[in-house]
């Protein structure tokens, strides 16, 4: 069993949760022979590189990571980093051209179309930024497609689409055909034919990129309401800072083709690897995605000043700034059981908050 | 020019012309010498194809045949075209040409029928492998640009006369239309459609059926137009071979200069060509996607 109890985001608590997918040395460059264009890569070479040598693009020029059970893991970059490619090499849309993709221990990479088959159909499900939903049929056909493919009975898998488009709040509109829908509707279907299966392994690529700014934030907020209830594994593709703040648990910041850094948001801001990642999420509140209990440090004599109520550590601490300001001493973060994290003083909220360019040298990890 | 230069291209015409005609002779007599089973098979299945079509279709009276065929113009295009449908019929009728007429829809029928069942898998065969691309271009090319009267020799070469070598020759110039179209409309279908149905675990057959032919089927439905309208020129033709129909009042028009007989016969085959063109259009806009066609219309193929 993987089902993990809901964690909530910007933690790391599901770093103690099994890995669900493995991802090792995973290279795909476009080639009929791609064995000079892999070797070049071997040693280091860039997608820039390899293009200017041999003429041959590079997908991921190297990528290695892990994603628990449970978790949201956002892999972002600007367009060309090879987030697409990656999240495509995971269900095998694009065969790798090396590495491995190990689902529950088990190498995808090596198996039979058959067996390839089988594993998509019972534990990956995939969103797409255009929906891809299919024109002819209706919303509850379309989200009863994948239960079709695998061979569920009729009624069983109307019963199991409808339940998934009551769960995205489209019940009303089954018997709509995708281009009676909305944009924001059209990408509920999706989610809900995601969902119909009952997948463990959700790929979301760019899925709400398409939307409208409100609509999206709407989707995100439907994404974070959905995981708090089923807790699937989910790979979540976008080139937005806002969007992979919000909902990831852990990020992978892409350049072109490699991965630049992993973290969950609040490392990833309090720490970024380079200048890349620094200037990507440069326009993020930090405010809004730092918890207390990411920048609370030792207090400096050891005790907090007593006297002082606590904040809990999960408070994001935009909610703080008023307090800290106010408060005549460095504030104490507790966890919710009452351990004492450290403090929380105003230099250090204020170097927190500080985006330019020396921001992240003065604060160190708790 | 110099004497060197004429008699290299005496020499060139003597080796590839009739190089060229040797080869067809050669391939026609390899054909006629070993496939002669395989001929007659074809043969009988042809000719009881035409036939059944033939007999159904004279079977049912006039009245009745017109009356359909309005109705189906009435439910797919509009009452102005079903009125258009009897009138052109009872028009045919009263020329006292609804035998030939009958016969030669008969003809077209069984062609199309015949042309789609060997172009759309062809179709789908090139959309999805290079070599088979390749090589269908290239035949197609030689099938859509040689003159028609062309395919009636080998017709009747491996055929005789008569109803059989006008369908075949038929088909052959009617296919081309059927395979492109259908290669088209697959090759068209969004990536991302065919994405999807691989992400949820399709099979082969599975993105043929679900995803691909459902979504080519706007662009399928023109080829079959295409087809059926070649067809029907074509079958005129092959009235020369004894194909049947209308074609045999043409050239009785031409053999006795009888320009009534002639233009008569003429209108006969416009009137048919355009009921069939506008009902097989319909079905070619009211496919795949659900928006380009009335609410009334959407769901007649899906229940």
């Amino acid at each position: 069993m993987t089902m993990i109890l809901p964690t909530p985001t910007g933690s790391s608590s599901t770093g103690t949760a099994p890995v669900r997918l493995a991802v090792r040395g995973l290279r795909k460059v476009f080639a009929d022979d791609p064995s000079p264009a892999l070797e070049m890569l071997r040693h280091g070479a860039t997608k820039a590189e390899v293009l200017q040598r041999l003429n041959v693009n590079v997908g991921v020029a190297e990528a290695s990571f892990d994603i628990r059970a449970g978790e949201i893991f956002v892999i972002m970059g600007l367009s060309g980093s090879g987030k697409s490619t990656i999240v495509r090499l995971l269900n095998r849309l694009i065969e790798p051209s090396e590495g491995e993709i190990r689902l529950d221990g088990r190498d995808l990479t090596g198996l039979s179309y058959s067996a390839l088959v089988e594993v998509l159909r019972r534990d990956m499900s995939m969103v797409f930024q255009s929906f891809a939903l299919l024109p002819n049929r209706t919303a509850l056909e379309n989200a009863a497609f994948g239960l079709e493919v695998a061979g569920v009975k009729r009624g069983e898998r109307r019963r199991a689409a409808l339940t998934a488009l009551e769960r995205v709040g489209l019940a009303d509109y089954a018997d709509r055909y995708p281009n009676e829908l909305s944009g924001g509707m059209q990408q509920r279907v999706g989610l809900a034919r995601a969902l119909a299966k009952n997948p463990t392994i959700m790929l979301m690529d760019e899925a709400f990129s398409a939307l409208d700014p409100l609509i999206r934030s709407d989707m995100q907020g439907e994404l974070l309401r959905l995981q708090r209830e089923d807790a699937r594994t989910i790979v979540f593709i976008s080139h937005d800072a806002e969007e992979a703040m919000r909902i990831a648990d852990r990020i992978a910041v892409m350049e072109d083709g490699r991965i630049a850094q992993i973290g969950t948001p609040a490392e990833i801001l309090r720490a970024p690897a380079d200048e890349y990642v620094r200037a990507f999420f440069r326009g993020v509140d930090a405010s809004r995605v730092l918890r207390a209990r990411d920048i609370a440090r030792p207090p400096d004599d050891g005790l907090p000043q007593p006297g002082l109520e606590p904040v809990a550590a999960d408070t994001p601490i935009h909610a703080l700034l008023g307090r800290v300001a106010a408060a005549p001493g460095p504030l104490p973060v507790v966890e919710a059981d009452g351990r004492l994290i450290g403090v929380i003083s105003r230099a250090v909220l204020l170097e927190a908050l500080d985006r330019g360019e020396g921001a992240g040298r003065e604060v160190r990890h708790v | 020019m110099s004497d060197a230069a004429l008699i290299d291209v005496e020499w060139l015409s003597e080796t590839i012309g009739g190089g060229i005609a040797r080869g067809s002779e050669w391939l026609v007599n390899t054909i006629l010498d070993h496939g002669q089973p395989a001929l007659s098979v074809i043969a009988a299945a042809v000719d009881g194809l035409g036939e059944t079509l033939d007999g159904l279709l004279l079977g049912v009276p006039p009245w009745l045949l017109a009356l359909v065929l309005a109705a189906i113009a009435l439910w797919r295009v509009g009452r102005g075209f079903a009125l258009f449908t009897l009138l052109a019929l009872g028009g045919i009728f009263v020329m006292g040409l609804w035998e030939p007429t009958v016969s030669t829809l008969g003809l077209v029928l069984a062609s199309t029928a015949l042309s789609l069942m060997g172009g759309v898998p062809l179709g789908i065969w090139m959309a999805r492998s290079k070599l088979a691309d390749g090589l269908g271009k290239t035949l197609l090319d030689l099938m859509q640009t040689m003159p028609a009267f062309v395919y009636l020799i080998p017709a009747v070469l491996f055929f005789g006369l008569g109803r059989v070598p006008g369908i075949i020759a038929t088909v052959v110039f009617a296919m081309p239309p059927a395979v492109r179209l259908t290669a088209l409309g697959i090759r068209q279908v969004p990536v991302e459609l065919v994405e999807a149905g691989r992400a949820f675990g399709c099979r082969q057959h599975q993105l043929l059926f679900k995803i691909q032919l459902p979504n080519a089927l706007p662009s399928i439905m023109a080829g079959v137009n295409q087809t059926m309208m070649m067809a029907l020129s074509m079958i005129v033709v092959a009235s020369m071979i004894g194909a049947g129909g209308l074609g045999n009042v043409v050239l009785q028009g031409i053999q006795r200069l009888d320009i009534g007989l002639g233009v008569q016969s003429g209108l006969s085959v416009v009137f048919l060509a355009v009921v069939l063109d506008r009902i097989t259009q319909s079905f070619g806009r009211g496919l795949g996607r659900p928006a380009a066609a009335g609410k009334a219309k959407r769901r007649w193929w899906r229940r």
